[in-house]
């Protein structure tokens, strides 16, 4: 096995793990506090990568690019939790499911009406292009180093707004009892809002900055939701230390996965049946993982200690 | 009551005979229609078993679906191109009975961990194996991967003929009520009570001395079946198979045919598989962006609309 590809993989693999964290703590923070199945969520993830596309090619700068569409994704989100979730909350969660599918079809066919059919590949600037040189031997991508950059920024960033700011203290005291934070006169509607707005631009960004390497295309959201549902139910639901563990783990697995296991596999088993059975494994490596996870511990790796 | 059976008898005879009467005059176009709307309603049928009378919401069962559609498609791929003896043939009885066995077995070792938990959970993990189920037709590159596999031969039985479209129609459409007699059967058996008392109030039958999870278990694995047979059946119909017909939109809906025709009620499946078959094609006719009013009406039924459309047509099902 060759040294240099496999940091560059575990590099790959942090960078999946990270950006799966960046959706996923949308909807474990939905869902934690709202108790709100959001599965748009994915759709918000797609809107940041063809915003920012478009962007890119009206300012000729993917970083200021970057920049405005993040607010603009909030307000999507913001506007969706008006619209759509907020007369849901008090439903059940199959009322969730059924009309954020339905949101989903309205988001993804709008999309297909405005940006067309085709994938939009978004250009680098310059300093992001390159390669960079981390040691004898050892070049990667400049830009997926950014990524992990921005992505670690943004997870501190909500570490810190959730457990060190007054906003965070309202968010969490929401979370484990909605009706006492409503009777000491905070208005939680307003607080709802914000929680989702905060969700959309994290998912959005993570959409932001994966459109530079895979472009900006329909089925995008609609692939990743269901694996940050994957780190979600592996980290335990509503917990965030459970997501970012859980998906830095299935971003290793997946990444890893791929790239070696048919290596490992040729150590015990003939070389054609490694090379027929490896991509077919790999492919459910992270399904795997969950059932094997859920198997022993139903309520996920790091359930949170309240609800 | 002596309405309510005069209301059900005349739909089960408009979904066998109009499609019929319309293919005599000339119009195979609605045969084809009808078969998939009796298909598709089968797998409706299973759904609610779980869904409607047990109150588990599955997200995952276009999965049953695909894997029902390669227990035909793999067989006669095999049989045509070799490799496989063991499961390379084109009879029907051999392919079924796989889709069965298949769906069965998938759904007996998921369902033993995502009926450990419950509500959200369940949701998320029957999206994930069914995701599961899609990439992995998508990375076995001998099936087609994500291009899909043409199904040469259809299931070969003795005395009907798949290639015949009238002959696969009125098997789907006797499938189909058989299919809608049975769940109504399990719904009324002990079984079927056990399963609503579970749905009810789940500590309450435990506390009676039912090993819940195991009702919970059965009910799963016979309606993943009932999916799985779909599934051989729609892979009969389209002679085409592809990891596309195990996306989760495809789950979403077969859930909005349930929901929409109403939970729990034998009619309800049907109900709903009709709606959203005629919501497809007028809807698609007119643009190629149908999505965005179907999405619009499931948002707009998912707000507005409680009971589905049993509730709609009064007295046309008794509600449980």
């Amino acid at each position: 096995m060759d040294y240099t590809l496999f940091v560059i993989q575990l590099l790959n693999g942090l960078q999946l793990g990270i950006l799966l964290f960046l959706v996923a703590s949308g909807l474990t923070l939905v869902f934690g506090i709202l108790d709100f199945v959001n599965l748009a969520h994915g759709s918000v993830y797609m809107l940041g990568a063809f915003i920012c596309a478009s962007l890119t090619f009206a300012l000729g700068n993917f970083v200021y690019a970057l920049l405005i569409s993040l607010p603009i994704v909030a307000v999507i989100g913001y506007g969706f939790e008006r619209l759509i979730a907020r007369p849901l909350y008090e439903r059940d969660h199959l009322d969730h499911v059924l009309g954020t599918f339905g949101a989903i079809l309205v988001i993804d066919t709008l999309a297909h009406m405005i940006w067309g059919p085709a994938g939009i590949a978004i250009p680098l600037p310059a300093a992001l292009d390159g390669q960079t040189q981390l040691a004898p031997g050892i070049v990667v991508p400049t830009f997926r180093l950014a990524i992990i950059t921005a992505g670690l920024i943004a997870a501190a960033g909500l570490y810190w707004l959730v457990n060190h700011t007054r906003t965070g203290m309202l968010i969490r005291a929401g979370a484990s009892n909605r009706t006492m934070v409503t009777a000491l006169g905070v208005d939680i509607q307003a607080l709802f809002s914000f929680v989702f707005a905060i969700g959309a631009a994290l998912a959005g960004l993570a959409g932001m900055l994966i459109a530079p390497i895979t472009e900006a295309s329909l089925g995008m959201g609609n692939n990743i939701i269901i694996t940050a549902f994957v780190v979600i139910i592996v980290g335990g639901i509503g917990s965030m230390k459970g997501a970012f563990l859980a998906a830095l783990l299935i971003g290793l697995i997946d990444t890893l996965g791929r790239a070696f296991l048919d290596d490992i596999f040729k150590l015990f088993m003939s070389s054609s049946a490694a090379e027929n059975s490896a991509p077919a494994i790999s492919s459910m490596s992270i399904y795997l993982i969950m059932a094997l996870i859920l198997f022993f511990r139903p309520q996920g790796l790091f359930p949170p200690k309240l609800r | 009551m002596q309405k309510k059976v005069f209301v059900q008898g005349l739909i089960l005879a408009t979904v066998l005979i109009v499609p019929l009467l319309l293919n005599y005059m000339g119009h195979p176009f609605y045969l084809d229609l009808a078969t998939r709307l009796c298909i598709l309603a089968i797998a409706a049928v299973g759904l609610n078993l779980i869904l409607g009378y047990g109150g588990m919401i599955s997200f995952g069962h276009a999965a049953y679906l695909g894997l029902g559609a390669y227990a035909v498609g793999i067989p006669a791929h095999h049989w045509l191109y070799g490799g496989m003896d063991v499961i390379a043939t084109t009879n029907g009885f051999v392919q079924f009975g796989l889709a069965l066995l298949v769906s069965g077995i998938f759904a007996l070792l998921t369902g033993l961990i995502c009926l450990k938990v419950k509500g959200v959970y369940f949701i998320m993990i029957t999206m994930a194996f069914a995701q599961m189920v899609y990439y992995l037709f998508i990375s076995i590159a001998e099936y087609g991967g994500d291009d899909g596999l043409v199904i040469d031969t259809r299931s070969e039985f003795p005395l009907v003929n798949f290639d015949d479209a009238t002959q696969l129609f009125t098997i789907c459409a006797v499938s189909l009520f058989f299919v809608m007699w049975l769940v109504w059967r399990i719904s009324k058996s002990q079984f079927g009570m056990v399963l609503a008392g579970i749905k009810g109030n789940e500590q309450r039958m435990i506390a009676m001395g039912y090993n819940t999870f195991a009702y919970k278990l059965a009910a799963y694995v016979i309606s993943g079946m009932i999916c799985g047979f779909s599934g051989a059946l729609l892979g009969n119909f389209t002679t085409f198979i592809s990891p596309e017909m195990i996306d989760w939109a495809r789950s979403g809906e077969l859930m909005f045919m349930v929901i929409l025709g109403g939970v729990a009620t034998t009619f309800g499946p049907l109900l709903g598989a009709i709606t959203f078959i005629i919501l497809e094609e007028v809807l698609s006719t007119i643009t190629i962006y149908w999505h965005l009013p179907f999405g619009l009406l499931l948002i707009g039924v998912v707000m507005f609309v409680k009971g589905g459309l049993s509730a709609l047509i009064p007295k046309a099902e008794d509600k449980e």
